[in-house]
């Protein structure tokens, strides 16, 4: 297939972290429209994998291809292309929501006559119309994701990438982000692309799901696929026969800590 | 024209990010009078305390006048050399990803910082020179002279805004960051002609203060904001000076910006 229809393809994208190699020969291609889910245990490379395919952390071996720019010779394209939410809770908090969307706007290229419209559509959207003008820091953690996914769709990006989205959020907050990602799908086609732990969310949205572990990838397929595969009756009990040990202990301290803080502010 | 253009969008983008930082400052204003407590006392406590000694040598003018354009540039200098903590801030909460995700310029994004800090600078400046009148110091309210102080005030912060920023991108860690910042603030203000002419340093110190940005800061606003003040080396050279320091210094930043996303 060429590039035109894949939105996200790598050929043996590799990264090492001095003698940790972090993603290892990942080879992967993402059609457009597509839900993609990337699972893996914590330290399996997802992240990182995440990363590179936004422009922020430079390949160490292989290539990656994302809305057919290459993400080392063109970054300044990909970027033009692609909407990122990461794992941390990255509103900025003491101005509001509204303000928010218009700074990320602005530095995303969406025409000035459009903003503010677009602005307040995008809080219509996300369910936070009565709260656009209040400060972030008065949000919870369910509306903060909400408005940072309104935040990284304001330019209408043919792909977007999700790192953890519904991480630390309660059951409701999790359904009405997963429901807004998917009407961001089904209103403007957005490919997604994004990495979690909640194995039915990624059950019931993704069309394809590719599991990491230790860096590579060890499955790749649909959800009833990877259950076939595997000939387990659940994703869950997949994942696990997939990548064996459940109780692996992985990510150092300053990573625990980073997400015990991010729980936090979620609260 | 896509070279206008691009300045355009660089322009636009840059402003971008000074405006985030005057939302937050609106929304608490609080940091800029904080920070003002520290002039009020150079200027109100030391300043007329050394006035009445004469221990430093000023010629004709009041040791009040000047002290003061050296406690603005000062005020400039903290208020700005601190700033790239923001960064490690940011990068820890992803807001620093985001800004790299997006089709921005490296350097718009540090000229917006350098900027943000130009703009604290100011409210500096302002409260600076109100009191300094208060205080029966002969201020230039000419506008030219006045356009002058604000340009200075702006490449002051930028320079030391930048400084903090490469700081900061390269060591990562708050910490570290404070540490080194501690290290440098002070011998900047001191190996400056802040609070005494360069003519009365040793030798050594000289050549250090003529290797200080903040000396041209401080030799510039002399030159414009104090009736009888002199630019020691010229208004023309001290503006030109600021200017490709600052540029070089946004120049590295934006090299380095990438490295705190990763």
């Amino acid at each position: 297939m060429n590039d035109r229809t894949m939105m996200v393809r790598t050929e043996r994208l590799t990264h090492r972290f001095g003698d940790l190699t972090a993603v290892d020969s990942l080879d992967l291609e993402v059609a457009d429209g597509e839900v993609f889910g990337l699972l893996g245990p914590n330290g399996a490379g997802k992240t990182t994998t995440l990363k590179m395919l936004c422009t922020l952390l430079p390949p160490s071996a292989g290539r990656a291809f994302v809305a057919g720019h290459d993400v080392v010779r063109e970054p300044a394209a990909v970027r033009r292309e692609i909407g990122y939410v990461p794992q941390l809770l990255s509103a900025e908090a003491s101005i509001t929501g509204y303000e928010n969307l218009l700074i990320f706007g602005k530095l995303h290229d969406v025409p000035r006559a459009e903003l503010e419209e677009r602005a307040r559509k995008a809080l219509e959207r996300m369910g936070l119309s009565e709260f656009g003008d209040r400060l972030v820091r008065t949000y919870s953690g369910g509306m903060v994701r909400r408005l940072e996914i309104a935040q990284s769709s304001l330019h209408r990006p043919k792909v977007l990438f999700l790192d953890e989205p519904t991480i630390g959020l309660d059951p409701v907050a999790r359904r009405a982000v997963w429901d807004m990602v998917q009407g961001l799908r089904e209103t403007f086609g957005t490919t997604l692309f994004l990495t979690t732990h909640f194995m039915d969310a990624a059950d019931a949205l993704c069309d394809r799901i590719g599991i990491m572990h230790h860096g590579r990838l060890i499955a790749l397929g649909s959800p009833e696929e990877l259950k076939d595969m595997t000939g387990m009756s659940t994703l869950d009990e997949a994942f696990i026969s997939l990548t064996g040990n459940a109780l692996e202990t992985s990510g150092n301290v300053r990573d625990i800590q980073r997400d015990r803080r991010t729980a936090r502010r979620l609260g | 024209m896509p070279l206008a253009a691009a300045l355009r969008s660089f322009l636009r983008k840059a402003l971008a990010i000074t405006e985030l930082e005057a939302r937050k400052l609106r929304h608490d204003p609080w940091d800029l009078f904080t920070r003002a407590v520290q002039p009020v006392l150079w200027l109100v406590v030391f300043g007329q305390v050394l006035a009445q000694v004469k221990a430093i040598p000023t010629g004709d003018m009041p040791y009040l006048d000047f002290l003061t354009p050296g406690i603005l540039a000062q005020s400039v200098l903290f208020i700005s050399i601190f700033y790239g903590i923001s960064i490690v801030w940011e990068r820890d909460l992803g807001i620093v990803q985001k800004f790299l995700v997006s089709p921005t310029p490296r350097t718009a994004l540090v000229t917006g910082k350098a900027l943000a800090a130009g703009l604290r600078s100011f409210t500096q400046a302002v409260i600076v020179l109100i009191l300094a009148m208060a205080l029966g110091v002969d201020v230039v309210l000419a506008p030219l002279e006045l356009l002058t102080v604000v340009l200075v005030v702006l490449l002051g912060a930028a320079i030391f805004a930048t400084l903090s920023l490469i700081i900061a991108c390269l060591v990562k860690t708050r910490e570290r960051f404070m540490g080194i910042g501690q290290m440098v603030t002070m011998p900047l203000f001191f190996a400056s002609n802040a609070i005494y002419p360069i003519a009365m340093m040793p030798r050594w110190l000289q050549v250090i203060s003529y290797a200080n940005p903040l000396t041209y800061v401080v030799d510039a606003l002399r030159g414009s904001m104090i009736v009888g003040g002199v630019s020691e080396f010229g208004l023309l050279l001290d503006l030109g000076l600021l200017a490709a320091i600052a540029v070089a210094l946004i120049l590295i930043a934006g090299r380095v910006y990438p490295r705190v996303g990763m």
